[in-house]
C-alpha cells in the first residue's frame, strides 16, 4: 500500500505555492512603472502584475504581483515574476502560457487555463508602461479575429475553449456555438483548433 | 470576557473527560521527556544504573512514539461528508467476515452461512430506518441506488411499470448522480423539472405544488445536502407528491446515520443510503423500496436481492454496513450533540478571528457536522491546499479543485455570487474529531486566510483598481 499520494502538481509548482515570490505587499502600485490586471473574480481567477523598468535599456528590473486563484494560478504568477526580471520588454511581451507551464515542470490539462492570465497581465503592464511614458505607438493590442460571423466567435474564443478542455470540433461547438448556423467556417476553425491544441498541449 | 456559550461548556466537559481517559498524565510525560533528552547523549553508561536503567528500557518504545509524534504532527480529518474512516468495530467485523467466502445463493453449508449473515444484516439495516427487511435492496453504492430509481422512468416495458408517468421533479442542489442522470433522462424523452432553493438551501413547497402536473411520476429531493448540510422537510414534500399521484424518492446518503431517518414517518417510496458515509465500507449502498411500489432492476441477470439487483452479494460490504448501522444506533444521538457544540465553537471562532466571512446553509435545519464558509478574496482550492500542508483536510466547492470551471452548483443555486462560491470551504466533522482538532483549525485558519488575502487582487482595499485602468 502506498503511504501517500502524489500532489496533482509538480514539486516546482508546490515550491512556488508554498513560498510564493515577489508578492506585491500592501495596496499601492504607485512605485511601479507599469501595471496590468486581467481576469475577473466571477470566473475565479484574477491577476495583477506591476513592473519597474530601466527606461534606458527597456529592461524589467522588478516584477511584483497579486493573484486571486487556485494553487496553479498562484504558482504561475510567482514563477512568471521570477522569469521576467532582467528581460527586455520585447522578450517579456512574448512570454507564453506554455513557457510558464514549462518552467513549472508542467501543469495538469484542466489547470492550463489558470496560467494564461499571468502573461496577459504582464503584457497589459508593459502596454501600461508605454502609455505612461508617452509611447502609445509601442502599445501592442491583441486583436481578435472573428472566425464565425454567424455566432460572433473569435480566434480568442476558440483558443480559450481549447484551453478549457475542448479537443474536437464538436466539443468546441458545445462550448462556443461556433459554426452552428451556416457552417462555412468549419475548415478555418479546424485549422485553428489543431494550432491551439499544438500550442498549449503539444498535441 | 463573555460567558461561555453552551457549545464551550459541552466542550470543556469533553476536554475534562479526555484528560481523565488519557493514559499519559503530565508527570509521566515529564519523565519521558527527561529520558528522551538523556537518551540522546553519548555517555549513557556514566549515569544509567539500577532503577533508572530498567525504566529507560521499559519506556524506550514510548519515547520513540513521542519522538515520532513530535516529528509528524497529527493529521486532522474534517471531510466526513466526503467519506469516513471505518469504525473500529466495523473493521473487526469485516476482518472476521473475510474468512466467510460462501456464495449466499449456494445451498451448501458455506452458502447457507453467508446467506444467514446477509439476511441478518438486512434486518438490522431495515430496522434502523423503520422498514421491513423485504424492502431493502443492497446496491454497490448510493449513486447506484439513485440511478436505479431514476432509471425506472425509461423502462419501456409495461411488465415492470405499467403506465408510469414520464416527468420527474428534482431540485437544483441534488448530488451529481441525480442531476446527471436526470439530464441523461431528459435526452431520452423524460420531462425534468427543477425546484429552486432559497438562500439557505431550502426548497419552496409552494413551487413544488405549482410544478405538480398530472404527468409527474416521481419527486426526488435529497434529505440533507452534502455541501451545505441543509435538511429538507421530506415528509411535507412526500405529502405533496402523493396527493398528486407521484412517487417520492429521497437521497438520504448524508442524512442517514446523522439524523433520525424513518421511512414510515417520512412516508417515502424510495430512500437511498450509503455505507462509507457512516463509518462503514465503500462499495456498498442500499435502496429502500416500499412494498408494492413499481420497480425495475438497474442491473439485470440474476435472482439476487429477489431479482431486484443482479450480482453476487457483496457479503463483506453488507456485513460492514450492518455493523456500521449498529454503531450508529449506539452513537448517533450523543455524537450529534457533541458535533453541534464543536460546530458552534468553530463558527464563533472563525467569526471572532477572521474578518469578512459568510456562512452558507441553513442556521437551524442543518446537519450538526457540516459547516460551509466563504472567505471572499481567498480561493477555495488554495485554502484547501494550504490547510493540507498544515495537516488539516477540508473540502471545497471551488471550481478549480474539481477541474470544471463552474463553482459549486449548490452554492450558486442558493444565490451566492460566484466570487463567494469560489472562496468557500466545507468543514465536515465526525466521530473521531476532538476539541483539540477544532482549536488547531482555529489556530491555523486565520493565518492561511491572511496569507492568501495578502496576495489576492480581490482583497485590495483602496484604489488600486483605479491605478490599473
Amino acid at each position: 500500500m502506498l503511504q501517500s499520494g502524489e500532489w496533482a502538481y509538480t514539486e516546482k509548482l508546490k515550491e512556488h505555492f508554498m513560498a510564493p515570490k515577489n508578492i506585491l505587499q500592501g495596496d499601492s502600485t504607485d512605485d511601479f512603472d507599469g501595471v496590468g490586471m486581467e481576469g475577473n473574480l466571477q470566473c475565479g481567477d484574477q491577476m495583477l502584475v506591476a513592473i519597474k523598468v530601466d527606461k534606458e535599456k527597456e529592461v524589467i528590473t522588478d516584477c511584483k504581483w497579486k493573484t486571486y486563484g487556485c494553487a496553479s494560478a498562484i504558482a504561475s504568477t510567482s514563477i512568471l515574476s521570477e522569469m521576467v526580471k532582467g528581460m527586455t520588454l520585447d522578450r517579456a511581451f512574448n512570454v507564453s502560457p506554455k513557457d510558464v507551464a514549462k518552467e513549472l515542470g508542467g501543469l495538469p490539462d484542466h489547470k492550463i487555463h489558470c496560467s494564461v492570465l499571468g502573461d496577459k497581465a504582464l503584457r497589459a503592464a508593459i502596454n501600461n508602461f508605454f502609455v505612461r511614458n508617452g509611447r502609445e505607438d509601442r502599445v501592442r493590442k491583441e486583436q481578435a479575429k472573428i472566425v464565425c460571423q454567424c455566432m460572433n466567435v473569435s480566434d480568442h474564443d476558440i483558443e480559450e475553449a481549447v484551453i478549457e478542455g475542448a479537443r474536437t470540433y464538436y466539443e468546441l461547438q458545445e462550448r462556443t456555438k461556433i459554426g452552428t448556423v451556416c457552417g462555412q467556417c468549419r475548415e478555418e476553425t479546424e485549422v485553428l483548433l489543431e494550432k491551439f491544441k499544438h500550442i498549449h498541449f503539444g498535441a | 470576557m463573555r460567558p461561555p456559550s453552551q457549545g464551550e461548556a459541552v466542550l470543556q466537559e469533553g476536554i475534562r473527560n479526555d484528560a481523565i481517559l488519557s493514559n499519559s498524565p503530565g508527570f509521566l510525560n515529564r519523565i519521558y521527556f527527561i529520558l528522551f533528552i538523556y537518551g540522546r547523549e553519548q555517555y549513557l553508561s556514566a549515569w544509567l544504573f539500577g532503577v533508572e536503567y530498567s525504566i529507560f528500557n521499559m519506556h524506550r518504545a514510548r519515547i520513540t512514539e513521542i519522538e515520532q509524534s513530535v516529528m509528524t504532527p497529527r493529521q486532522i480529518y474534517f471531510d466526513h461528508n466526503a467519506t469516513t474512516p471505518l469504525h473500529p468495530e466495523v473493521k473487526k467485523e469485516m476482518v472476521a467476515a473475510m474468512e466467510m467466502f460462501g456464495n449466499p445463493s449456494s445451498m451448501h453449508t458455506f452458502g447457507r452461512q453467508a446467506r444467514a449473515n446477509v439476511e441478518d444484516a438486512r434486518v438490522r439495516v431495515a430496522q434502523f430506518m423503520g422498514a421491513d427487511e423485504s424492502e431493502i435492496v443492497f446496491t454497490g453504492s448510493g449513486s447506484e441506488a439513485n440511478n436505479t430509481v431514476l432509471s425506472l422512468f425509461v423502462c419501456g416495458s409495461s411488465q415492470c411499470i405499467p403506465g408510469m408517468k414520464q416527468t420527474i421533479i428534482t431540485s437544483r442542489i441534488e448530488h451529481p448522480c441525480v442531476l446527471e442522470t436526470s439530464k441523461c433522462l431528459m435526452h431520452r424523452g423524460v420531462g425534468v423539472k427543477y425546484l429552486d432553493v432559497d438562500p439557505y438551501g431550502k426548497i419552496d413547497l409552494q413551487q413544488l405544488d405549482d410544478l405538480m402536473t398530472d404527468d409527474v411520476g416521481l419527486v426526488s429531493v435529497m434529505m440533507a445536502n452534502n455541501e451545505i448540510g441543509t435538511i429538507q422537510d421530506i415528509a411535507a414534500i412526500a405529502a405533496i407528491a402523493h396527493r398528486n399521484g407521484a412517487y417520492m424518492h429521497t437521497d438520504a446518503v448524508q442524512a442517514f446515520g446523522k439524523i433520525p431517518v424513518d421511512v414510515r414517518s417520512l412516508d417515502v417510496d424510495f430512500l437511498t443510503i450509503s455505507g462509507h458515509k457512516i463509518y462503514g465500507p465503500k462499495g456498498i449502498g442500499a435502496l429502500y423500496v416500499r412494498k408494492g411500489t413499481p420497480y425495475c432492476p438497474f442491473i439485470r441477470g440474476g435472482h439476487q436481492e429477489k431479482g431486484r439487483r443482479a450480482g453476487t452479494e457483496n457479503t463483506l460490504g453488507i456485513l460492514g454496513l450492518a455493523r456500521a448501522v449498529d454503531m450508529r444506533v449506539a452513537e448517533m444521538e450523543a455524537e450529534e450533540d457533541r458535533l453541534q457544540a464543536y460546530r458552534q465553537l468553530l463558527r464563533e471562532g472563525i467569526e471572532d478571528r477572521i474578518d469578512d466571512v459568510f456562512f452558507n446553509g441553513h442556521p437551524a435545519d442543518s446537519l450538526a457536522n457540516t459547516l460551509n464558509v466563504s472567505f471572499p478574496g481567498a480561493e477555495g482550492e488554495a485554502i484547501l491546499l494550504y490547510l493540507d500542508l498544515e495537516g488539516i483536510a477540508v473540502s471545497t466547492g471551488s471550481a478549480c479543485a474539481s477541474g470544471s470551471l463552474d463553482p459549486s452548483h449548490v452554492l450558486l443555486a442558493t444565490g451566492v455570487d460566484a466570487e463567494r462560491a469560489h472562496g468557500s470551504i466545507r468543514i465536515s466533522l465526525g466521530r473521531d474529531n476532538t476539541p483539540e482538532d477544532i482549536y488547531t483549525l482555529l489556530d491555523v485558519l486565520p493565518g492561511v486566510i491572511r496569507q492568501i488575502r495578502n496576495m489576492s487582487t480581490a482583497y485590495m482595499k483602496g484604489g488600486i483598481h483605479a491605478s490599473v485602468r
